[in-house]
């Protein structure tokens, strides 16, 4: 199977910003990593999807308790910008 | 000092011979002396390991026993959550990260008294067979600081393997235990997935990923797994049913157990080697009373293609967090999208950059269903295949790794041939199986070689007395030459 890859669309949306000569490198990579893993085709069969917890779990539920949770503080401190208890970020609509 | 067992540290602990602080004190000795060569820490806590060993030392002398892991100093992958130390994943993107809270592993590992020595080295957020992928510079093998000591998990095998720790934990997606383990002669095992807490693991794969021990022997691996596995109510895929005891088989020997050997994992593309250490294995457990049966596997041929579809895909999505808004690098921009592309392609080494791109382009319309549906369908057939296999066999072995410890820069310019390191240990990781992977001997050159024991979900004593006896038969008890300690 030809593997056919929009290495520019596949960047932005991962949110990847690389240049040019970065995207032709990859695209390269890629295109021999997925001429290996597109020998998923080679399965005989089609058996049913079974990708379930090993152990058979299916949903876990707690009770809906009250309990601690990281101090506020102790979070933002680590925030690359934050004000008056919030995280800042650029723009991300343009008015 | 001789490197010794958690289970002989144990003893010379409670017969009052040894302090925990003499031990921690030996480690550090150790390290001091090897780091140079071999840098297996990204960080070393001496501040809170002395803290801990003089806790463990008067809680000991006070009568206060917390079981196999009292005072032993141990070395935590740097993938896992440490609160008030630096926690990386070896990425810039995490740089002077320091987490707010432990993982659960890291509490376990509190409680049950142990020393936390250091944050090992790793490839970056897992990703990497030979802990070259590392922000922070490679790991070498003790065995030959020409080679690589194999990887995700390389610190804390290279740390066990040269005793700048008596234990390490790792994490394994696609081997990333048990093959560093492999080629640097300790013993290193994934346990069944949902049995060890992945609260505090910095996520690569939610579906593969599980935190597991390297030790010297396998009897320190069963005790240290007892301290760490259990229910966990902040891991949603935590199993909640009974846990089996891990050491309960171990002694019992081989004879009148079932023994597969796995027709897909030898031949060509593996070592010689490695191949007659394994085949001669496989005799001696026979002899021992086994009954020894070659099984056919067919869909391995196929698990790495699947695996390198389905653990980036998971990858893309997990790694989608780092986004320079609540924690680690920010590099700037004028609107949130740009701020976002700048800081992810300024933090991700190109390893981890590949497998984002690569899961997304496998995510993403149009492909979908060819590449990720279709890598399901084989990971729901290699169930199968193991399903059946198990239905004639009580466990599976096979090489670790099809070679010895590599050259440092041998495979880095080839994702794929880096990628085949882990042909024999993904399996389990598609399954969610135990392995565990155990010293055999040393090749022609001195490097040392892998036998991997795989056993089905919440086989542990299963799998771990199978691999005691594969210990006892091989008889593995050469150290690497490393000037170790000068005491």
């Amino acid at each position: 199977m030809p593997v056919e890859i929009d290495i520019a669309h596949v960047a932005r949306l991962a949110r990847l910003g690389l240049t040019e000569t970065e995207l032709e490198h990859y695209q390269d990579q890629l295109s021999v990593i997925l001429d290996h893993a597109a020998r998923v085709q080679e399965l005989e069969g089609e058996p049913e999807v079974n990708v379930t917890h090993p152990l058979g779990l299916v949903n876990a539920f707690r009770p809906d308790e009250v309990r601690p949770s990281l101090d506020r503080e102790e979070v933002l401190q680590r925030a690359p910008e934050t004000r008056d208890g919030f995280f800042v970020v650029p723009p991300a609509l343009e008015l | 000092m001789d490197i010794i067992p958690i289970a002989k540290a144990a003893e010379l602990l409670r017969d009052g011979s040894l302090t925990a602080t003499d031990l921690l004190e030996r480690v550090l000795k150790v390290a001091a002396d090897t780091e140079a060569q071999i840098h297996a820490y990204l960080t070393i806590d001496r501040t809170g390991a002395f803290e801990a060993a003089a806790q463990a030392d008067s809680e000991l002398a006070s009568g206060v026993d917390r079981g196999p892991l009292h005072g032993i100093p141990v070395a935590v992958k740097d993938n896992m959550a440490t609160r008030g130390l630096e926690t990386t994943a070896s990425s810039q993107i995490l740089s002077g990260y320091v987490p707010p809270y432990d993982a659960t592993v890291v509490t376990r590992l509190r409680e049950g008294g142990a020393v936390i020595v250091g944050k090992t080295n790793l490839d970056e957020f897992a990703m990497g067979s030979s802990t070259e992928n590392s922000a922070y510079g490679p790991t070498y093998n003790p065995w030959d600081i020409t080679r690589i000591p194999g990887g995700s998990s390389g610190g804390s095998a290279a740390a066990v393997a040269t005793g700048s720790a008596l234990v390490g934990l790792g994490s394994d997606t696609g081997g990333s235990i048990r093959q560093p383990a492999s080629l640097t002669g300790v013993v290193g095992m994934k346990p069944t997935y949902g049995t060890v807490s992945r609260y505090g693991l910095i996520a690569f794969a939610s579906s593969l990923d599980q935190i597991g021990p390297l030790s010297l022997t396998v009897l320190d691996s069963a005790l240290t797994l007892q301290a760490i596995w259990g229910h966990d109510p902040l891991d949603a895929t935590s199993y909640r049913g009974e846990y089996p005891d891990p050491v309960a088989g171990i002694g019992h020997g081989v004879e009148g157990l079932r023994v597969g050997v796995v027709k897909e994992l030898a031949g060509e593309g593996y070592e010689p080697d490695v191949d007659e250490y394994v085949s001669s294995m496989v005799e001696q457990l026979r002899a021992a009373g086994a009954g020894v049966v070659e099984v056919s596997l067919p869909t391995f041929d196929i698990a790495l293609s699947a695996y390198y579809l389905i653990a980036p895909a998971e990858c893309s999505a997990n790694l989608a967090r780092f986004d320079g808004i609540r924690y680690g690098l920010r590099e700037a921009g004028d609107t949130t999208e740009e701020m976002m592309s700048r800081t992810r392609a300024a933090g991700f080494g190109p390893e981890v950059t590949r497998r984002i791109l690569l899961g997304t382009y496998a995510l993403s319309a149009g492909y979908y269903d060819a590449f990720y549906g279709q890598a399901q369908r084989v990971r729901s057939a290699i169930r199968e295949d193991f399903a059946r296999a198990y239905g004639q066999v009580d466990v599976l072995v096979s090489p670790t790794s099809p070679t010895v410890a590599f050259k440092a820069g041998e495979r880095t310019k080839d994702p794929l041939a880096m990628y085949l390191s882990d042909i024999c240990t993904i399996p389990c990781n598609l399954s969610g199986d135990p392995a565990i992977s155990v010293p055999i001997g040393l090749d022609s050159q001195g490097l040392p070689i892998g036998f991997q024991v795989m056993a089905p979900a919440l086989g542990e004593p299963m799998m771990y007395r199978v691999a005691a006896a594969v210990e006892q038969l091989a008889g593995f008890d050469a150290r690497p030459e490393l000037e170790l300690v000068a005491t």
